[in-house]
């Protein structure tokens, strides 16, 4: 016997063994960093104490997956997850909601208080300042709310996805789709354009001191997700010459994706390829958000909802993009009277760009589940899902009669399907909602589900009432 | 129109009710002293062990009922009045039925061991044996559970979760022997032993210990060692949950006995389920056979046959699932722990010890009979066409790229198995490229 519990009793809420524990501490030193310079302290060394914080997270990161899963056999590891305060609902999942959400507010509406441009003549103080260093290193200048975001944001995906592999090892769809989910966020989402910026290609200034202009140099944000794709800056700034050939190279690409490509791969593949592959808030949604998948709403109250307001928001961008086409292209400001900032842009910023997608949709994780956003917001995931739904090879197969009803699918589906009302009644599950990322098919205790790609006749599986395993009569024969 | 009772909400008389629901209007009301709502026995384990809630487990919302029109009544049936057509309820009213359905289910075995009535002795099957399981086990540092089958896997898997160490004493000289092979038996054994079940074949309870108090506190076994434990776990099967019906007319023997037509004696009473006494086993198969999927199929069935479309239990080729710890096993066909002289088979396992497949076929007429997987999953549509076709064992290895379910990117040793094959039977099998599956049903 290896393990012996010392324990008086059998433990329900598992407590943290000494390794967990270290990785907690050295995960809460990375905490503590970002809480006390957003607090307003400002290091004198940001070198050291970036330094410092990056590590935590990734050692810390590591050290807790080790300690949570070294001598435990491959396989599904969801024991006492809704016996955890964290991840069922509790004080702390309630706690870190808080915290996340008001991290969001912060970042969009008052950035000043988290150090962005606060000190003397505008130079950065708190946690804004801590990312000079790393800025500078990439760029050449101060760090900007969106830079500390964006750095932490990679820092997560990566170290939490570290675990997320470690968590899932027995399952190499999981594996394979982490890795491409981290080398995404890294590459095409967080190094790439921010060694753009640095070689002028992209939010420079000239000899002249006149700013140039950004445009968004990640090559797989697309409108509809990217919803400022067509804003008149963001026009410019693509076709400005100090960026050419690659402004007009990411123009052309960026309508090229959304119009041609995205369609014809979500045919062949599903929507998975974006949703659960390469997507950012996907990538943090499966990464750091994959404790919080089961919280998701199963009701079909929930998905009634959904569908209204996933389509809602898809037209709501689409108008308030030919409102901007509109106003570009006729050089105007206004559309039937409308300004079409005031009218349009303004408001779809506010409540889907910055309410919506953050501070719902990530704020929120602990509480609704991880992918609010993803189900319930976003406008890419809208256009694909009826292409999935309506135009596509993809489709979760049910295997025969195996399904046991258990619910497990159903549980850890983060985006709400409720998989077992269609895996026990022997049908597949075609869903615009579902994200492809496969844990249905992980937790499954008999082997019932397979994501797969087929020809599109049969793609609904067993329509009848009985599932297989009865050859005495079929109805309706 | 008739009204229809049926007493027992799990799978068998919830499946009936709906079937009979999507054709028909006639009032249906489903009786249960378990739980108010169907829930999946099944997961019964994953509420423990913090995989799911309670309400996870339910397969319906509670709204589900009465948008169907399906009532419910949540009281425990004292006996069925044949005559008057009519139940007498523990607390509520009589309950008058045009039709009756029986699908009570089981209840754990109990072999009168000298103990098993003290506190900390269970068996596993019921909601309530999981409240008594989550009350046995704040307490309990050591466990022993009684019976190698899968209820006991299970409950072994469920009190490690929480820590508890367990020992597991399984009668036969290996695990699961009156189904496995001694081959998948003791992959199995190896994968509890990793999980640090301490498992003791060959090895029977002889009593349950008082610690004075009416509280387990140790067993002794029939070799004659004591072992210390809080907590006794006894999962030696199940039998037909019957006990309100023997006096009340309905034929019962060790089950509710029924023809192929799920009728009993009495005329406008079924039964349906883990309950059920085949008369005549259909071909093949037994008498009693309490398994999730054949407690379905006979919900369908009787559906059918109260629908007015008196229909026969045809329960297909054999077929079923388990997960042991981290091992997943499904099985298609016959492949039976020992061998009959007109079968051949093919055992392949994997140098890592956790998956291997079993195949067996007719070595006279090489007919495909029925094949073992752990820790690969196969499509089931495809094996039971070719059960139903009389498949040859060739056509089957041929086409095993096809027949693997698992997820995409898993290695596949398809080629391996079939070299392996070849080689073992002289045979020359070629193995095709994996196509389309749906392109290999023939319906």
């Amino acid at each position: 016997m290896a393990e012996i519990n010392l324990s008086i009793s059998g433990r329900k809420a598992q407590s943290l063994n000494l390794v967990q524990k270290l990785g907690a501490i050295i995960g809460l030193v990375a905490i503590g960093i970002i809480l006390i310079t957003w607090g307003g302290l400002t290091f004198k060394n940001n070198v050291l104490w970036l330094s410092l914080l990056l590590s935590c997270i990734f050692i810390g990161a590591i050290v807790y997956t080790i300690g949570t899963y070294k001598g435990k056999t491959a396989g599904i590891k969801n024991d006492g997850v809704f016996h955890r305060s964290h991840t069922s609902r509790g004080v702390v999942g309630w706690a870190a909601g808080i915290v996340f959400t008001a991290f969001y507010i912060f970042l969009y509406w008052y950035p000043e208080y988290l150090g962005y441009a606060s000190g003397v003549e505008g130079t950065n103080q708190g946690l804004v300042a801590l990312f000079d260093p790393l800025s500078m290193f990439f760029k050449g200048k101060p760090a900007s709310q969106w830079f500390v975001y964006g750095t932490l944001y990679t820092a997560i995906i990566i170290s939490l996805g570290i675990k997320f592999i470690v968590k899932y090892r027995n399952n190499r769809y999981q594996v394979t789709r982490t890795i491409v989910v981290i080398v995404s966020q890294l590459f095409l989402a967080y190094l790439i354009p921010e060694i753009l910026a640095g070689m002028n290609y992209n939010d420079a200034v000239d000899a002249s001191g006149q700013y140039l202009g950004w445009y968004d140099t990640d090559i797989k944000n697309v409108w509809p997700l990217d919803y400022d794709f067509f804003y008149n800056w963001h026009m410019d700034a693509m076709q400005a010459p100090a960026y050419q050939p690659l402004g007009m190279t990411y123009l052309v690409w960026g309508i090229f994706l959304f119009a041609i490509g995205t369609p014809i791969i979500t045919y062949y593949v599903g929507k998975r390829w974006y949703c659960s592959w390469v997507c950012g808030c996907g990538g943090l949604a499966e990464t750091a958000g994959d404790s919080y998948r089961q919280l998701s709403s199963k009701k079909l109250s929930a998905w009634k909802f959904e569908r209204w307001i996933i389509n809602l928001v898809l037209v709501f961008v689409s108008i308030m993009t030919l409102a901007t086409l509109y106003g570009y292209f006729m050089n105007t400001n206004s559309l039937f009277g409308l300004d079409i900032y005031a009218y349009f842009q303004k408001p779809y910023g506010f409540i889907i760009g910055a309410a919506f997608s953050g501070v719902i949709g990530v704020g929120f994780y602990p509480i609704l589940g991880n992918r609010v956003w993803c189900r319930f917001g976003c406008p890419m995931a809208g256009y694909m899902g009826l292409i999935q739904r309506f135009k596509s090879r993809f489709r979760i197969t049910t295997n025969g009669g195996q399904c046991i009803s258990c619910g497990n699918c159903s549980t850890y589906c983060e985006q709400g399907i409720d998989v077992r009302a269609y895996a026990q009644k022997g049908q597949n599950i075609v869903r615009s909602s579902c994200v492809g990322c496969g844990v249905c098919s992980s937790v499954c205790p008999r082997g019932v589900l397979k994501l797969e790609n087929g020809p599109e006749e049969g793609r609904f599986g067993n329509e009848g009432p009985i599932v297989l395993g009865n050859d005495g009569f079929k109805l309706d024969q | 129109m008739d009204k229809i009772v049926i007493i027992g909400n799990g799978i068998s008389g919830v499946t009936a009710a709906r079937h009979i629901r999507k054709n028909s209007d006639q009032p249906i009301l489903i009786i249960s002293a378990e739980t108010e709502h169907f829930f999946s026995r099944t997961a019964l384990m994953y509420i423990y062990m913090g995989h799911m809630r309670f309400k996870d487990t339910k397969p319906y919302e509670d709204w589900f009922w009465e948008k169907n029109n399906i009532d419910l009544l949540f009281d425990f049936v004292q006996n069925i009045d044949v005559e008057n057509k009519m139940l007498q309820m523990k607390s509520g009213a009589p309950v008058l039925y045009d039709k009756l359905i029986l699908a009570t289910g089981s209840k754990p075995n109990m072999f009168g061991w000298p103990g098993q009535e003290l506190n900390g002795v269970q068996g596993l099957y019921s909601y309530q044996d999981l409240e008594k399981l989550e009350e046995n086990t704040k307490i309990t540092k050591e466990a022993v559970v009684v019976g190698g089958g899968l209820i006991g896997v299970e409950l072994a898997e469920m009190l490690i979760s929480r820590g508890i160490n367990v020992t597991f004493l399984v009668r036969e000289a290996q695990f699961w022997g009156n189904v496995l092979p001694e081959q998948e038996a003791n992959l199995i054994s190896d994968h509890l032993r990793e999980h640090h079940v301490d498992l003791r074949l060959n090895e029977e309870l002889d009593e349950i210990i008082d610690d004075g108090n009416g509280q387990v506190k140790q067993v002794k076994t029939k070799s004659g060692e004591y072992i210390d434990c809080q907590i006794v776990g006894l999962t030696v099967g199940v039998s037909p949950n019957i006990d309100f019906i023997r006096d009340s007319g309905v034929e019962v023997d060790r089950g509710v006995l029924v023809n192929e037509y799920l009728e009993t004696n009495v005329q406008d009473i079924y039964a349906v389920g883990d309950c059920v006494q085949f008369k005549q086993a259909p071909a093949g198969r037994k008498a009693i056979e309490q398994v999730w999927y054949t407690g379905r199929i006979m919900g369908e069935t009787v559906a059918q046959t109260i629908l007015g479309k008196r229909t026969a239990y045809h329960p297909g080729p054999w077929f079923n699932s388990a997960k042991f710890f981290d091992i997943e096993y499904q099985t298609y066909g016959w492949v039976r722990p020992q061998f009959a002289a007109n079968e051949s088979d093919f055992f392949w396992k994997h140098p890592n010890g956790k998956m291997c497949i079993h195949v067996v076929w007719d070595n006279s007429t090489d007919e495909f009979i029925g094949i073992n997987t752990f820790g690969i999953r196969l499509r089931h549509e495809l094996f039971d066409q070719w059960l139903k076709n009389k498949a040859s064992i060739q056509l089957v290895m041929s086409e095993l790229k096809t027949a693997n379910f698992d997820p995409e990117f898993y290695h596949h040793y398809e080629e391996d198995i079939v070299a392996k094959f070849n080689a073992h039977t002289g045979m020359s099998v070629a193995i095709k490229p994996k196509k389309w599956w749906q392109k290999l049903m023939t319906n």
